[in-house]
């Protein structure tokens, strides 16, 4: 075993570059597959929303994913409002834990600015037994222009308690079209982080919403005109309503067919179980993942192909020391373990190197997915391809250098000596 | 009972007309333990063929080669390879050190698939033939002379029962050939290694104990076209 290690420690030592190269490419194809599918894993984890702590969301007619995305994620244009009464028979149906209504239309430099009931600070949880917790401040008084912000929102937009801003109209911030809303809210609270979109909104009462300028209520007036008295419920509209059962039996059983009438009917969608509709639409975009799976298995193939080449490459100019080797004692199985071998460590090296190609691209792509959706992945999570990938390089490695081990166990000895 | 005994060895190659080639026919040999013989031979008259039968790296097409009574053309390929690594040293003309291992681990080479590498031992060779600042050098970083030392120092790290020597000072200054020859015999005598050298060099054949004709050795009167 020592004069295979020293044989092989040699090889690879007299031929560096080539090692290094063939290190890297192994390096990569190892590091590619296992991305691919951390990703395609973490990704759907994170969107299907397994551990979201609602079931259901109430909204406009539209597509149930567009509902989703729009209220879980923050993301995409909300498909249009509800009436209030909605919101209000729903909250108020039994078998129904909570009922968080959202009002959306502003921003406040990207960040979307959600006007929401107290209930979202007592009641809602983000994910489950998961409750906002508050790392400074307080929650907002409905009464008042007060808002409660995301972790992420204090960290990227600098805001502190007391701290003073205005919100832009618009789900998107366009430093040209964006128009600045005059009035002035007031920093009350900051959440502690969540590691989920929710981290990136700030939270406003919702009456707030329905009260901010050139926005018009369901008449099409503005509540401006109501100067300071109380909106009539039948004016007010929402974007979205998050919904929790009391148990999945509510909404699997009781309200089953309440959620197909709905569906069917014109007036609103219930998208419903959330984590179903997720999974909808990514195994639609689960083709992307398959390609990039099989663009991944080819650069595997490639990588050992380029090995094996690698290896071969040099069996001409290593015959006489293979030669030497066994006129000195070595068996034919010796010279032919160490070939296998040497292939074997070189694919061992670009699965070592594939862990920190991956590392990277997962801290890249977690780092790019939480700057633009707020969604966290989580980078440390084990994926079975963490194992499989690197054992398989080093397989397909060792299989690889079969060939010119072959070759370098038919060495006629004799005549490459004389 | 002889260290190495041959009968009737022939080794005939077909040309590539068809024609059978005798390039061996050693009706008789023998070589006693701790001796010295050296084979005078011209250049092309067969004498690394006979070496490489003796070794087991060439297989002879008929006859015996007898080490300590046992024929070791009967020995499977993998316990001939085993055989040799435990009793048999050979220094080549071109020396073939590994370009890729240092000084050291050419010699711990020697060792390796026979006795099993002892470092020490491999070092104390080294230093004895005047290479203690050498040993952590490649091949292409030390003189002619050096690298002889070295094929020297790896054929007889293992401590074989017999030195095989295809014209060991060939690639030698005059000046270093009977030196480098010197601490050959002195070292095959230390160990009690018998030392069978094939030279055509009259300063070699005419050091050792013992000379005889290849051509007397070998009857063969049909000669291949090189040292094959």
């Amino acid at each position: 075993m020592r004069s295979i290690l020293l044989i092989v420690r040699r090889s690879l030592r007299t031929h560096a570059l080539s090692t290094a190269l063939t290190v890297l490419s192994a390096g990569l194809a190892s590091g590619l597959v296992m991305s691919v599918f951390n990703v395609s894993q973490q990704t759907t984890n994170a969107f299907t929303g397994g551990e979201i702590g609602y079931d259901a969301v109430l909204g406009a007619k539209g597509s149930p994913l567009q509902l989703v995305l729009n209220t879980v994620f923050h993301l995409e244009s909300s498909p249009g409002n509800i009436p209030w009464a909605m919101y209000q028979e729903w909250r108020d149906k039994p078998g129904v834990r909570y009922a968080i209504p959202y009002a959306v239309g502003d921003n406040y430099y990207g960040h979307r600015v959600v006007g929401t009931t107290e209930d979202i600070f007592d009641q809602f949880e983000y994910q489950k037994d998961r409750p906002f917790e508050f790392a400074r401040g307080r929650k907002f008084d409905e009464g008042y222009r007060e808002a409660v912000i995301g972790a992420s929102v204090a960290r990227k937009r600098g805001l502190a308690l007391n701290d003073k801003f205005q919100v832009f109209h618009g789900l998107d911030y366009s430093p040209v079209l964006s128009q600045l809303h005059p009035e002035v809210y007031s920093v009350v609270g900051v959440l502690e982080p969540t590691n989920t979109p929710a981290d990136e909104v700030i939270w406003i009462p919702i009456e707030g919403i329905f009260r901010m300028s050139g926005h018009l209520l369901a008449d099409g007036t503005e509540a401006t005109e109501l100067g300071g008295g109380e909106i009539p419920d039948e004016q007010k509209e929402v974007s979205s309503v998050m919904i929790k059962f009391t148990s999945p039996a509510v909404g699997m059983g009781r309200y089953a067919n309440t959620i197909t009438a709905i569906n069917r009917g014109d007036a609103a969608t219930i998208a419903y179980p959330i984590a179903q509709v997720m999974l909808g639409f990514l195994s639609k975009m689960g083709w992307i993942t398959k390609v990039l799976v099989y663009i991944a298995y080819l650069v595997v193939g490639v990588a050992s192909f380029g090995l094996l080449a690698s290896i071969y490459n040099t069996m001409n100019e290593r015959r006489r020391e293979f030669a030497v080797l066994r006129a000195l004692g070595a068996r034919r199985s010796t010279v032919f373990t160490a070939i296998v071998c040497e292939a074997a460590t070189i694919a061992f090296l670009g699965a070592l190197l594939g862990y920190a190609l991956y590392a990277i691209v997962m801290f890249v792509t977690a780092y790019f997915v939480r700057e633009e959706t707020g969604v966290h992945l989580d980078t440390l999570a084990y994926h079975p391809s963490l194992v499989w990938a690197p054992v398989a390089m080093v397989a397909l490695g060792a299989l690889a250098g079969i060939v010119p081990a072959r070759k370098a166990y038919a060495t006629d000895v004799a005549r490459t000596l004389s | 009972m002889p260290l190495l005994e041959i009968e009737a060895l022939t080794k005939v190659y077909r040309s590539p007309e068809g024609s059978d080639e005798v390039v061996l026919d050693v009706p008789s040999f023998t070589l006693e333990e701790g001796a010295e013989v050296a084979l005078a031979g011209t250049s092309g008259s067969g004498k690394t063929t006979f070496l490489n039968v003796i070794a087991g790296l060439a297989s002879p097409t008929t006859g015996r080669v007898l080490f300590e009574g046992t024929d070791v053309t009967q020995y499977s390929e993998s316990v001939r390879d085993q055989w040799r690594a435990r009793n048999l040293g050979y220094v080549f003309q071109t020396f073939h050190l590994l370009e890729g291992y240092t000084a050291l681990e050419n010699v711990l080479l020697g060792m390796m698939f026979g006795p099993g590498a002892d470092r020490r031992r491999a070092k104390e060779l080294l230093e004895r033939l005047g290479l203690e600042g050498r040993t952590g050098h490649r091949p292409s970083q030390l003189s002619v002379g050096q690298q002889q030392r070295v094929a020297l120092a790896r054929a007889l790290a293992g401590r074989p029962r017999l030195v095989l020597a295809d014209e060991p000072t060939g690639n030698l200054d005059p000046r270093f050939a009977l030196e480098a020859l010197g601490m050959l015999r002195e070292l095959c005598r230390e160990q009690g290694a018998a030392l069978l050298c094939v030279s055509h060099d009259p300063r070699v054949l005419d050091a050792l104990d013992a000379r005889l004709e290849f051509a007397d050795v070998n009857v063969a009167r049909s000669h291949a076209g090189g040292d094959a």
